[in-house]
């Protein structure tokens, strides 16, 4: 059956339109149309990084900037000695010092082993998936669990580990793990390090798995030796990914706390208290949200320079 | 049926709905309000929620109550007897001794603490004095035996005036000495140290045994295990440790250097079990159960829980040169300020300091009752282990200070500092050390 077309002329006779003709859209209109698209696709997620990101972040600036007893909410105004307060701490500037030391060691230490280990299950070989199971299985546990696993592994009083130097002879007695500033620091470094390297060599197994074999094969046509190869193309390739392990890995070095808290507490004698503990102790310790937002704060300015420097770092090498 | 008043607008509906309401809301009000009701008694802080009667009431209303790990096999006897025979029920929560500071201040900072919480009774003055409990002041002045009730605690607990909170467990520092290994080395079983010369002589001789046995243990690297087991020889020794504010420090006194000169021989000499320059205060109660150590303090809550085959004596902590102290520790409870069911908080409360519940379930534990009127009760009766750690009460001390979690339990605090440069150092920098604590206690 054919469908006649309506008259159009009539039927605009008939019933006048509802609302004016529309007129053909202009590139601006276009353009706002689309911007209110994109808007409404931003807006969960602008909603999202307000009420969870923002606002908390707006309200730590206000408490650094008020007294603000843990017990008692806000106080009124208290600037700027809630900064003040926090620069004449006595902890402060080991804890700085500390910080840093903690993150250069796991930094060197960690990203080394986790190449290695990416090196040496790089391959699909028989037993290569039970062994990068085998690196990755601690980073599936929590941090605050492994450390409690550790320090109970240490204890001089309940673990086992304690005695068996002096079993086998080499000392006169238990092995104090976490006695002394030197063995507190090293103890905690192997811990974080067996925690995170697996994590860290999927990262980078990642990367690896990403170079082109063909680059390889040439070079090995080409008579390259192992050396030659590894610092002429799989360093240079695997970049973005060093690059990426770099950061997380000195950022989260610097945020340390869950394995001092349980392992050492920041002793002994205050040798392994990081920046981070000290904000605990201002908040928790101490009672005193005001003084320890004015922590966070800095820190936070601290964290976004230096990443900022990396960024900016890794843009130059980036670039031809 | 059709209506007879005809159609109802929009409007009327409204009106008659909004009338309904108030009257719901007013009826739910007046019931709330009434004689023995479940409102709330502590919120205001005033009163102490006077309307119920010394009892408290007992209607069925679940109540939520949190106490510390340290002290938890007792507060969970109370409530297991209390749930037993009561139509309210407590839903008990520990937490992890290190984190209660913290949890408190977190769930006081969001008015989100339970009806009930038990607190380590040195914390006990900063909590009052930020308004976290409710007046109880009424209610535990109308109780029958309000004046037995331990002093110490009920000191710590009150601020301008107003008592705030009542004893839950009482801890108490003692000596606990091993008997078997005291015979092994020829030492009197029944006669423990009586100053703290003795008890050294007495810990050099156990750990001459040797084959892994030891003369002593203590918490080296824990700053309440410090103030717990070291003050009370100072007290002993006739010096105080803070003064009456609780403001200033003397803990470089003569008699506390003679205190931390003795323990830095046992360090130094290997009379300690290893251990002890770690010990954060996890462990330092596990030490003594293994029959390893002769002589070490020890909180008298321990006592319940140690092997059956272990035959150990108590003894007071003596000073330098004689005399007794002990440290009266332990938690004491209140309402939270915030709670909708003081009435029924108080009905446990009140109970938990009943004859019943202090004899058949504290005494019963071996543990220290809180009534100095029940010390000498059928259970301490059959252990004389029970009846001096009754007695020591009238002897000891709770140390009363506003800043004492952030001086003297702080891992990162002064007295930690001045504890391990004491013992583990020269103890050169005493004076100095007892400056920063002093600072600390005002700051």
């Amino acid at each position: 059956m054919q469908v006649k077309a309506p008259d159009r002329a009539a039927a605009a006779h008939r019933a006048p339109p509802r609302r004016p003709a529309r007129r053909p859209r202009t590139a601006a209109s276009r353009w706002r149309s689309r911007r209110l698209q994109g808007l409404g696709y931003a807006a969960p997620t602008a909603v999202f990084v307000v009420v969870f990101f923002l606002l908390p972040l707006l309200l730590v600036g206000q408490m650094s900037l008020s007294d603000w007893p843990l017990l008692a909410g806000d106080q009124g105004a208290n600037a700027p000695k809630n900064y003040t307060d926090v620069a004449g701490g006595t902890l402060l500037w080991p804890a700085v010092r500390f910080t840093l030391l903690y993150t250069a060691i796991v930094t060197v230490v960690l990203l080394a082993l986790a190449l290695l280990l990416a090196l040496l299950v790089q391959r699909s070989r028989p037993g290569t998936g039970f062994f990068r199971t085998v690196y990755f299985l601690p980073g599936a546990l929590g941090l605050a669990s492994a450390s409690l696993l550790f320090w109970g592994l240490y204890s001089p009083t309940t673990g086992p580990l304690s005695g068996i130097p002096e079993r086998l002879g080499l000392t006169d007695e238990p092995v104090s793990f976490l006695g002394t500033p030197t063995s507190a620091l090293v103890s905690t470094v192997f811990l974080v390090v067996w925690k995170f390297a697996g994590f860290y060599m999927l990262i980078l197994l990642v990367g690896l798995q990403g170079i082109p074999q063909e680059v390889y094969e040439a070079a090995r046509t080409d008579g390259a030796s192992r050396g030659q190869i590894f610092r002429s193309i799989t360093l240079p390739l695997l970049r973005p990914s060093l690059a990426l392990s770099l950061l997380l890995c000195v950022t989260g070095s610097l945020l340390a706390f869950d394995q001092f808290y349980v392992l050492t507490k920041g002793g002994p004698d205050n040798s392994t208290v990081t920046v981070v503990q000290l904000i605990y102790r201002e908040a928790f310790q101490r009672l005193n949200l005001g003084t320890a937002a004015a922590l966070s704060i800095i820190v936070l300015a601290a964290l976004l320079l230096l990443n900022f420097l990396q960024f900016r770092g890794l843009r130059r090498t980036d670039a031809p | 049926m059709a209506s007879t008043t005809g159609p109802r607008g929009p409007l009327r509906r409204l009106v008659t709905g909004a009338v309904a309401l108030f009257a719901t809301a007013g009826l739910i009000t007046a019931c709330g309000t009434g004689e023995g009701g479940t409102g709330g008694g502590g919120g205001d802080g005033k009163g102490g929620g006077g309307t119920a009667d010394v009892r408290g009431v007992d209607d069925g209303t679940t109540l939520t109550m949190w106490t510390r790990a340290a002290t938890r096999p007792q507060s969970e006897a109370l409530v297991k007897a209390y749930n037993a025979a009561h139509k309210n029920k407590i839903e008990l929560t520990v937490i992890p001794t290190d984190d209660y500071q913290a949890k408190v201040g977190a769930a006081a900072g969001s008015r989100d603490l339970p009806d009930l919480f038990a607190s380590d009774v040195v914390f006990v003055p900063n909590y009052t004095s930020n308004r976290l409990f409710a007046d109880l002041t009424r209610r535990i002045d109308a109780l029958p035996f309000a004046a037995h009730l331990a002093p110490s605690h009920i000191k710590a607990g009150t601020y301008e005036d107003k008592k705030y909170v009542v004893p839950h467990t009482l801890d108490l520092s003692v000596l606990f000495y091993n008997k078997e290994l005291y015979r092994r080395a020829k030492l009197d079983p029944e006669k423990p140290p009586a100053t703290l010369a003795e008890w050294d002589r007495q810990a050099r001789a156990v750990d001459a045994l040797g084959d892994g046995v030891d003369g002593t243990f203590f918490g080296g690297n824990c700053g309440g295990c410090g103030v717990f087991t070291w003050w009370p020889s100072i007290w002993a020794g006739g010096e105080d440790v803070l003064n009456e504010e609780g403001t200033e420090a003397a803990l470089d006194s003569g008699t506390a250097k003679k205190v931390y000169a003795t323990y830095r021989g046992w360090v130094r000499d290997g009379i300690v079990a290893p251990g002890a320059r770690d010990e954060t205060g996890a462990t330092w109660t596990g030490v003594f159960p293994k029959g390893k150590v002769g002589v070490m303090p020890m909180p008298s809550t321990t006592l319940g829980l140690m092997p059956k085959d272990l035959d150990l004596g108590v003894a007071p902590i003596p000073g330098p040169d004689g005399g007794r102290s002990t440290f009266i520790g332990g938690d004491a409870i209140g309402i939270s300020a915030t709670s909708r069911s003081a009435d029924q908080a108080w009905n446990f409360l009140a109970w938990s300091l009943d004859d019943e519940a202090q004899v058949d379930v504290v005494a019963a534990h071996k543990d220290v009752v809180a009534r100095t009127d029940l010390a000498s009760n059928k259970h301490s009766a059959a252990d004389p282990r029970l009846v001096l750690i009754n007695q020591l009460v009238a002897d000891g001390r709770t140390p009363y200070a506003l800043k004492f979690g952030q001086t003297f339990n702080d891992p990162n605090g002064p007295w930690l500092s001045l504890m391990r440069n004491a013992v583990f150092g020269d103890g050169a920098s005493v004076e100095k050390d007892n400056d920063a604590v002093s600072a600390s206690l005002t700051d």
